[in-house]
Protein backbone atom coordinates (compact mmCIF):
# COMPACT_ATOMS: atom_id res chain seq x y z
CA UNK A 1 0.00 0.00 0.00
CA UNK A 2 1.43 3.00 -1.10
CA UNK A 3 1.37 6.50 1.05
CA UNK A 4 -1.75 8.16 -1.06
CA UNK A 5 -3.86 4.88 -0.92
CA UNK A 6 -3.38 5.23 3.02
CA UNK A 7 -4.03 9.17 2.92
CA UNK A 8 -7.27 8.43 0.98
CA UNK A 9 -8.88 5.83 2.84
CA UNK A 10 -8.04 7.30 6.69
CA UNK A 11 -9.74 10.31 4.92
CA UNK A 12 -12.51 8.84 3.99
CA UNK A 13 -12.77 7.39 7.00
CA UNK A 14 -12.70 10.22 8.85
CA UNK A 15 -15.58 11.83 6.82
CA UNK A 16 -17.99 8.61 7.33
CA UNK A 17 -17.23 9.34 11.03
CA UNK A 18 -17.93 12.88 11.12
CA UNK A 19 -21.33 12.42 8.84
CA UNK A 20 -22.02 9.44 11.93
CA UNK A 21 -21.61 11.92 14.43
CA UNK A 22 -23.56 14.54 12.62
CA UNK A 23 -26.49 12.26 12.38
CA UNK A 24 -26.65 11.93 16.15
CA UNK A 25 -26.08 15.31 16.98
CA UNK A 26 -29.14 17.23 18.26
CA UNK A 27 -27.00 20.64 18.81
CA UNK A 28 -27.69 22.69 15.55
CA UNK A 29 -24.64 24.92 16.47
CA UNK A 30 -22.49 21.96 16.90
CA UNK A 31 -24.09 20.24 14.00
CA UNK A 32 -23.48 23.40 11.84
CA UNK A 33 -19.25 23.20 12.89
CA UNK A 34 -19.17 19.75 12.20
CA UNK A 35 -20.15 20.13 8.82
CA UNK A 36 -17.78 22.84 7.95
CA UNK A 37 -15.06 20.26 8.76
CA UNK A 38 -16.75 17.90 7.20
CA UNK A 39 -16.29 20.03 4.37
CA UNK A 40 -12.71 20.49 5.07
CA UNK A 41 -12.03 17.23 5.29
CA UNK A 42 -13.38 16.69 1.60
CA UNK A 43 -11.41 19.59 0.48
CA UNK A 44 -8.37 17.74 1.90
CA UNK A 45 -9.82 14.36 0.06
CA UNK A 46 -9.81 16.50 -3.23
CA UNK A 47 -6.22 17.46 -3.16
CA UNK A 48 -5.07 13.64 -2.38
CA UNK A 49 -6.92 12.54 -5.31
CA UNK A 50 -5.24 15.49 -8.03
CA UNK A 51 -8.36 17.56 -7.84
CA UNK A 52 -7.03 20.95 -6.88
CA UNK A 53 -9.18 23.30 -8.48
CA UNK A 54 -12.34 21.50 -7.03
CA UNK A 55 -10.55 21.41 -3.37
CA UNK A 56 -9.83 24.83 -3.04
CA UNK A 57 -13.67 25.81 -4.48
CA UNK A 58 -14.53 23.48 -1.40
CA UNK A 59 -12.74 25.09 0.57
CA UNK A 60 -13.48 28.87 0.31
CA UNK A 61 -17.46 27.60 -0.68
CA UNK A 62 -18.09 24.95 0.80
CA UNK A 63 -16.40 24.88 4.34
CA UNK A 64 -16.62 28.74 4.62
CA UNK A 65 -19.59 30.10 2.76
CA UNK A 66 -22.24 27.45 3.74
CA UNK A 67 -20.68 27.29 7.39
CA UNK A 68 -21.25 31.12 7.02
CA UNK A 69 -25.01 30.36 5.70
CA UNK A 70 -25.77 27.92 8.12
CA UNK A 71 -24.26 30.06 11.09
CA UNK A 72 -26.55 33.09 10.17
CA UNK A 73 -29.88 30.68 9.75
CA UNK A 74 -28.67 29.06 13.39
CA UNK A 75 -29.14 32.93 14.26
CA UNK A 76 -32.10 33.65 13.28
CA UNK A 77 -33.82 30.31 14.14
CA UNK A 78 -32.14 29.76 17.92
CA UNK A 79 -29.86 26.94 18.30
CA UNK A 80 -31.74 24.25 20.24
CA UNK A 81 -32.88 21.73 18.29
CA UNK A 82 -36.00 20.20 19.10
CA UNK A 83 -36.27 16.86 19.44
CA UNK A 84 -39.06 15.43 17.78
CA UNK A 85 -37.92 13.19 14.86
CA UNK A 86 -39.90 11.12 12.87
CA UNK A 87 -40.01 7.40 13.35
CA UNK A 88 -37.02 5.55 13.46
CA UNK A 89 -37.97 2.15 11.08
CA UNK A 90 -39.32 3.16 7.57
CA UNK A 91 -36.23 5.80 6.96
CA UNK A 92 -33.41 3.06 8.18
CA UNK A 93 -35.19 0.51 5.91
CA UNK A 94 -35.41 2.92 3.09
CA UNK A 95 -31.40 3.84 3.37
CA UNK A 96 -30.80 0.68 3.91
CA UNK A 97 -32.25 -0.62 0.41
CA UNK A 98 -30.87 2.25 -1.47
CA UNK A 99 -27.70 1.71 -0.35
CA UNK A 100 -27.45 -2.29 -1.08
CA UNK A 101 -28.88 -1.54 -4.97
CA UNK A 102 -26.12 1.51 -5.09
CA UNK A 103 -23.49 -1.03 -3.52
CA UNK A 104 -24.67 -3.62 -5.87
CA UNK A 105 -24.13 -1.28 -9.12
CA UNK A 106 -20.57 -0.55 -7.90
CA UNK A 107 -19.64 -3.94 -8.28
CA UNK A 108 -19.50 -3.82 -12.49
CA UNK A 109 -17.44 -0.05 -12.27
CA UNK A 110 -14.04 -0.19 -13.49
CA UNK A 111 -11.43 -0.29 -10.40
CA UNK A 112 -10.44 3.13 -8.86
CA UNK A 113 -7.97 4.76 -10.55
CA UNK A 114 -7.83 2.12 -13.47
CA UNK A 115 -6.18 3.89 -16.21
CA UNK A 116 -8.03 1.85 -18.98
CA UNK A 117 -11.66 3.30 -17.56
CA UNK A 118 -14.26 4.31 -20.53
CA UNK A 119 -14.30 7.44 -18.19
CA UNK A 120 -10.73 8.24 -19.30
CA UNK A 121 -10.27 7.20 -23.04
CA UNK A 122 -13.10 9.52 -24.35
CA UNK A 123 -13.34 13.18 -24.79
CA UNK A 124 -10.73 13.79 -22.40
CA UNK A 125 -7.76 12.83 -23.72
CA UNK A 126 -7.86 15.36 -26.71
CA UNK A 127 -8.43 18.23 -24.07
CA UNK A 128 -5.17 16.87 -22.42
CA UNK A 129 -3.60 16.93 -25.56
CA UNK A 130 -5.06 20.05 -27.47
CA UNK A 131 -6.01 22.54 -24.87
CA UNK A 132 -2.37 24.04 -24.42
CA UNK A 133 -1.68 24.77 -27.70
CA UNK A 134 -5.62 26.04 -28.33
CA UNK A 135 -5.73 27.87 -25.38
CA UNK A 136 -2.64 28.95 -23.96
CA UNK A 137 -3.03 28.10 -20.77
CA UNK A 138 -1.03 25.08 -18.54
CA UNK A 139 -4.36 24.21 -15.98
CA UNK A 140 -6.84 22.11 -18.10
CA UNK A 141 -10.01 22.59 -15.88
CA UNK A 142 -9.78 26.47 -16.36
CA UNK A 143 -9.34 26.08 -20.39
CA UNK A 144 -12.16 23.67 -20.31
CA UNK A 145 -14.71 25.50 -17.73
CA UNK A 146 -13.47 29.18 -19.34
CA UNK A 147 -13.37 28.42 -22.99
CA UNK A 148 -14.75 25.20 -23.94
CA UNK A 149 -17.37 24.69 -21.85
CA UNK A 150 -17.66 28.90 -21.49
CA UNK A 151 -21.62 28.45 -21.99
CA UNK A 152 -22.33 26.01 -19.03
CA UNK A 153 -20.44 28.18 -16.70
CA UNK A 154 -22.89 31.32 -18.27
CA UNK A 155 -25.85 28.82 -17.53
CA UNK A 156 -24.29 28.51 -13.46
CA UNK A 157 -24.03 31.81 -13.35
CA UNK A 158 -27.96 32.37 -14.41
CA UNK A 159 -28.63 29.78 -11.86
CA UNK A 160 -26.52 32.01 -9.56
CA UNK A 161 -28.10 35.25 -9.97
CA UNK A 162 -31.28 33.67 -9.89
CA UNK A 163 -31.27 32.35 -6.52
CA UNK A 164 -29.71 35.64 -5.51
CA UNK A 165 -32.68 37.19 -6.25
CA UNK A 166 -34.68 34.40 -4.80
CA UNK A 167 -32.83 35.31 -1.35
CA UNK A 168 -33.26 39.03 -1.82
CA UNK A 169 -37.11 38.57 -2.69
CA UNK A 170 -37.85 36.08 0.78
CA UNK A 171 -35.99 38.13 3.21
CA UNK A 172 -36.54 41.14 2.06
CA UNK A 173 -40.19 40.74 2.07
CA UNK A 174 -40.02 39.46 5.37
CA UNK A 175 -38.39 42.91 6.82
CA UNK A 176 -40.89 45.02 5.16
CA UNK A 177 -43.99 42.82 7.27
CA UNK A 178 -42.02 43.44 9.95
CA UNK A 179 -42.45 46.71 10.13
CA UNK A 180 -46.26 46.61 9.82
CA UNK A 181 -48.44 46.28 11.96
CA UNK A 182 -49.94 43.15 11.91
CA UNK A 183 -53.69 43.64 10.87
CA UNK A 184 -55.51 40.22 11.24
CA UNK A 185 -56.94 38.19 14.17
CA UNK B 1 -11.32 -5.78 -3.70
CA UNK B 2 -11.55 -3.35 -0.98
CA UNK B 3 -9.15 -0.65 -2.02
CA UNK B 4 -10.90 -1.02 -5.67
CA UNK B 5 -13.95 0.26 -4.31
CA UNK B 6 -13.67 1.91 -0.70
CA UNK B 7 -13.99 5.51 -2.69
CA UNK B 8 -17.02 4.41 -4.16
CA UNK B 9 -18.78 2.85 -0.75
CA UNK B 10 -17.82 5.68 0.96
CA UNK B 11 -19.72 7.61 -1.02
CA UNK B 12 -22.64 5.54 -0.88
CA UNK B 13 -22.76 5.31 2.34
CA UNK B 14 -22.23 9.34 3.03
CA UNK B 15 -24.96 9.51 0.36
CA UNK B 16 -27.37 7.41 2.56
CA UNK B 17 -26.08 9.23 6.34
CA UNK B 18 -27.34 12.22 4.40
CA UNK B 19 -30.54 10.68 2.63
CA UNK B 20 -31.39 9.91 6.22
CA UNK B 21 -31.16 12.94 7.84
CA UNK B 22 -33.13 14.47 5.32
CA UNK B 23 -35.82 11.87 5.91
CA UNK B 24 -35.67 10.78 9.70
CA UNK B 25 -34.77 14.70 11.22
CA UNK B 26 -37.69 17.40 11.54
CA UNK B 27 -35.48 19.80 11.94
CA UNK B 28 -35.22 21.96 8.65
CA UNK B 29 -32.10 23.61 9.39
CA UNK B 30 -30.77 19.56 10.13
CA UNK B 31 -32.41 18.75 6.86
CA UNK B 32 -30.21 21.53 5.04
CA UNK B 33 -27.19 20.20 6.78
CA UNK B 34 -28.27 16.64 5.56
CA UNK B 35 -28.89 18.11 1.93
CA UNK B 36 -25.01 19.41 1.73
CA UNK B 37 -23.73 16.02 3.21
CA UNK B 38 -25.80 14.35 0.24
CA UNK B 39 -24.24 16.76 -2.71
CA UNK B 40 -20.47 16.03 -1.38
CA UNK B 41 -20.99 12.81 -1.36
CA UNK B 42 -22.02 12.92 -5.09
CA UNK B 43 -18.63 15.21 -5.46
CA UNK B 44 -16.74 12.40 -4.10
CA UNK B 45 -18.30 9.90 -6.44
CA UNK B 46 -17.19 11.77 -9.40
CA UNK B 47 -13.74 12.77 -8.16
CA UNK B 48 -12.69 9.48 -7.41
CA UNK B 49 -13.60 8.30 -10.72
CA UNK B 50 -11.81 10.69 -12.62
CA UNK B 51 -8.16 9.43 -10.58
CA UNK B 52 -6.09 7.64 -12.59
CA UNK B 53 -3.86 5.38 -10.97
CA UNK B 54 0.34 7.49 -10.73
CA UNK B 55 -1.49 10.43 -12.69
CA UNK B 56 -0.98 14.22 -11.41
CA UNK B 57 -3.70 16.88 -11.01
CA UNK B 58 -4.48 18.38 -14.65
CA UNK B 59 -2.38 20.93 -14.77
CA UNK B 60 0.18 21.19 -17.99
CA UNK B 61 3.93 20.33 -17.33
CA UNK B 62 6.65 19.75 -19.64
CA UNK B 63 8.12 16.49 -17.58
CA UNK B 64 4.30 14.90 -17.16
CA UNK B 65 2.62 12.67 -18.92
CA UNK B 66 0.06 10.88 -17.21
CA UNK B 67 -2.62 13.49 -15.99
CA UNK B 68 -6.15 12.78 -13.90
CA UNK B 69 -9.41 13.42 -15.61
CA UNK B 70 -9.80 17.33 -15.91
CA UNK B 71 -13.54 16.75 -17.09
CA UNK B 72 -15.05 15.52 -13.86
CA UNK B 73 -13.70 18.45 -12.15
CA UNK B 74 -15.40 21.00 -13.91
CA UNK B 75 -18.39 19.33 -14.14
CA UNK B 76 -18.03 19.45 -9.59
CA UNK B 77 -16.53 22.76 -9.72
CA UNK B 78 -19.54 23.79 -11.37
CA UNK B 79 -21.62 21.92 -9.30
CA UNK B 80 -20.15 23.36 -5.76
CA UNK B 81 -21.16 27.04 -6.37
CA UNK B 82 -24.73 25.82 -7.32
CA UNK B 83 -24.80 24.33 -4.54
CA UNK B 84 -24.10 26.82 -2.71
CA UNK B 85 -26.47 28.62 -4.40
CA UNK B 86 -29.77 26.49 -3.72
CA UNK B 87 -28.74 25.75 -0.09
CA UNK B 88 -28.69 29.95 0.61
CA UNK B 89 -32.47 29.53 -1.36
CA UNK B 90 -33.05 27.05 1.32
CA UNK B 91 -32.10 28.74 4.46
CA UNK B 92 -34.09 31.99 3.10
CA UNK B 93 -37.04 29.87 2.68
CA UNK B 94 -36.32 28.10 6.26
CA UNK B 95 -35.88 31.87 7.67
CA UNK B 96 -39.29 32.51 5.95
CA UNK B 97 -41.27 29.72 7.56
CA UNK B 98 -39.28 30.67 10.86
CA UNK B 99 -40.65 34.68 10.56
CA UNK B 100 -44.27 32.81 9.77
CA UNK B 101 -44.57 29.88 12.17
CA UNK B 102 -41.94 30.70 14.73
CA UNK B 103 -39.89 26.92 14.63
CA UNK B 104 -38.30 25.07 12.26
CA UNK B 105 -39.82 21.83 13.45
CA UNK B 106 -41.89 20.30 10.92
CA UNK B 107 -43.95 18.25 13.20
CA UNK B 108 -44.95 21.60 15.02
CA UNK B 109 -45.33 23.57 11.55
CA UNK B 110 -48.06 20.72 10.51
CA UNK B 111 -49.58 20.93 14.07
CA UNK B 112 -49.88 24.34 13.42
CA UNK B 113 -51.38 24.43 9.89
CA UNK B 114 -53.74 21.46 11.00
CA UNK B 115 -54.91 23.53 13.86
CA UNK B 116 -55.60 26.47 11.87
CA UNK B 117 -57.24 24.51 8.84
CA UNK B 118 -59.82 23.07 11.83
CA UNK B 119 -60.23 26.56 12.91
CA UNK B 120 -61.21 28.05 9.28
CA UNK B 121 -63.40 25.43 9.57
CA UNK B 122 -65.39 26.41 12.47
CA UNK B 123 -65.64 29.82 11.26
CA UNK B 124 -67.37 28.67 8.69
CA UNK B 125 -69.69 26.21 10.06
Amino acid sequence: MDIQTIVDISLLTLLAVTALILLRLNNLLAAVLLSGIYSLLTAGLFVSLDAVDVAFTEAAVGAGLTTVLLLGAVAITGREQSVTRHSRILPIAVTTVTAAALIYGTLDMPKFGDPMAPIHTHVAPRYIEMSGEEIGIPNIVTSVLASYRGYDTLGEVTVVFTAAIGVMLLLGGVIKRKSKPKKHE
Amino acid sequence: MIADFYNYWVAIILMMIGFYIVISDANLIKKMIGITIFQTSVFILFISMSKVEGGTAPILIDEVTLYSNPLPHVLILTAIVVGVATTALGLAIIARIYREYGTVDENIIHAKDEEEYEDSDEDLS
